[in-house]
């Protein structure tokens, strides 16, 4: 099954990546945009033998690897 | 005293680390690969700067995972001095040993600049032969060393004094135009609960001989050899 994982930087993190992308926006005539925040997408192909196997196996990987719980959040989604 | 300095791939100031040590400070000093496990005696081990695994994912999220880690964790709670270069703390953070993480510097570029740091405490084997608020002339040079942790760590870091280097101007005065990265608090270096693992994002390993401008660094290291000494002494 496809596994689309999103990680974001927490609400307290300072994130200037976002700042640029939103100043950026703005130059651009985009005034109505605030708060850009800059993240990670990975795509993962899993094999397991229900959503409940891979769900519990997938947030063990965010929470060892994917994502460091210090900085960011994460949220994932199962295809197939 | 022997010293270690862990090489992982990515890593380049471990030869730097390994010269400064052997050539400037007169220590024995040995490489260890990543991939072995962490065998014979050492005092100090040094995890040196660079970008190990291209610093994909984060900065230290592979290499924290390599198999010398685990001796290296081991090392540490037995109470073994670990210290972290850039890269190094970026690593230790990453595992666990060291609180909180580094981001991205707060003005997006990568800073390569001499620095000044103010010694904060000297009760640690790092800074035992410093003088409280003492200045130090080290340089940095890192695009991810903007030190963050939650309010709550950032507390329990300044009531039992862990914050150890900060940067501060030519006058010792902590100021946000002092500060290359954003780092809050102005941190520079932090040590765990136990005071045996530091890490800094300045390379004390680049100010060890006045061709470099500065000698500044030099007070880590042999700081570093005075507490071992102690140690030796003690249990001799």
């Amino acid at each position: 099954m496809l596994v689309k994982i999103f990680v974001s930087l927490k609400s307290g993190v300072l994130d200037p990546q976002g700042k640029a992308i939103e100043r950026s926006l703005h130059t651009l005539g985009y005034g109505e945009v605030q708060d850009v925040r800059m993240g990670k997408y990975l795509e993962l192909n899993v094999e397991a033998s229900s959503h409940e196997a891979a769900e519990s196996r997938i947030r063990e990987m965010c929470e060892k690897l994917l994502a460091n719980p210090v900085i960011e959040d994460y949220r994932f989604e199962i295809e197939g | 005293m022997r010293w270690g300095v862990i090489v992982f791939p990515g890593s380049c100031d471990d030869q730097d680390v390994f010269d400064t040590l052997k050539r400037d400070m007169g220590q024995k000093v040995k490489f260890l690969w990543h991939k072995d496990d962490l065998v014979g005696h050492f005092d100090c081990l040094v995890l040196p700067g660079g970008f190990s695994y291209g610093d994909y994912l984060r900065c230290g999220a592979v290499a924290r995972f390599s198999p010398i880690m685990r001796g290296v964790v081991e090392f540490a709670r037995q109470g073994g001095l670990v210290l972290g270069i850039c890269n190094g703390f970026q690593i230790l953070c990453e595992s666990g040993l060291l609180p909180g993480s580094l981001v991205r510097n707060a003005g997006l570029q990568f800073v390569c600049q001499q620095v000044m740091l103010r010694v904060e405490e000297t009760d640690t084997p790092f800074t035992c032969e410093s003088k409280k608020g003492q200045l130090l002339k080290i340089p940095v040079k890192h695009g991810e060393g903007c030190y963050y942790a939650d309010p709550a760590t950032l507390e329990r870091l300044r009531k039992n004094h862990q914050i150890l280097l900060r940067y501060v101007d030519a006058k010792g005065r902590v100021s946000p135009s002092a500060n290359p990265n954003g780092s809050l608090d102005n941190i520079a270096g932090v040590c765990n609960e136990t005071r045996n693992v530091l890490g800094l994002m300045p390379h004390p390993e680049d100010a060890c001989n006045m061709l470099l401008g500065s000698e500044d660094g030099r007070k880590i290291f042999s700081s570093i050899a005075a507490a071992c000494a102690q140690r030796e002494h003690r249990h001799a």
